[in-house]
């Protein structure tokens, strides 16, 4: 299977994919653990993908949705963006709605 | 690896001509940036779609030679 078709079977059998580097527990870059935290907070589970550990998606999954860095956030199949837009969203109170939108069940606090 | 600002600016600046560039260096080590963007050229894109243009402007070097830069788009009217 190419990378290509890898990253599409992940978020599509995944409603919340979040490429990052490193993992929701250890975040091994700033924009990353934004990621997280925006995530936790808004109570979203999500499948984690660690592309430190796997160069060809990390290069992969830059090219599938033309976007040259890393975190990248896929709901539903659809690429939303990366930490600058997940933070933009988040604090203009779009992401909750958003996700809501998209049938993602958020439990703050929970 | 790195840029120096004012170069990010250039780059901007030649592909959205009319564009309010502003460049923080977030770490003083010339590979941290946040860059607030006002164009009329984002008029009616969606926020992935003003980001990748900036990107585009960019020419292939956001994630290489230039290894974060925090961007904020917005719409000049």
């Amino acid at each position: 299977m190419s990378v290509r078709d890898q990253i599409a079977k992940e978020i599509a059998d995944n409603d919340v994919v979040l490429y990052m580097k490193g993992t929701p527990v250890f975040p091994q870059c700033g924009f990353s653990s934004v990621a997280v935290q925006i995530l936790s907070s808004l109570g979203v589970k999500f499948k984690s993908v660690d592309v430190l550990k796997d160069p060809e998606v990390r290069q992969g999954v830059k090219e599938f949705s033309n976007w040259p860095t890393i975190p990248q956030l896929y709901v539903k199949g659809e690429f939303v963006g990366g930490s600058d837009i997940l933070r933009e969203m988040y604090e203009a109170d779009e992401l909750g709605p958003f996700l809501a939108e998209k049938g993602i069940v958020c439990q703050p606090g929970a | 690896m790195a840029m120096q600002a004012a170069e990010i600016e250039r780059l901007i600046k030649e592909a959205f001509p009319d564009a309010e560039v502003t460049i923080t260096d977030l770490a003083g080590d010339n590979d941290h940036y946040a860059a607030m963007i006002a164009s009329s050229a984002f008029k009616g894109k969606t926020r992935v779609q003003q980001h990748q243009m900036v990107y585009d402007a960019l020419k292939g070097r956001m994630g290489g030679v230039l290894h974060a830069l925090s961007l904020q788009t917005s719409v000049k009217v």
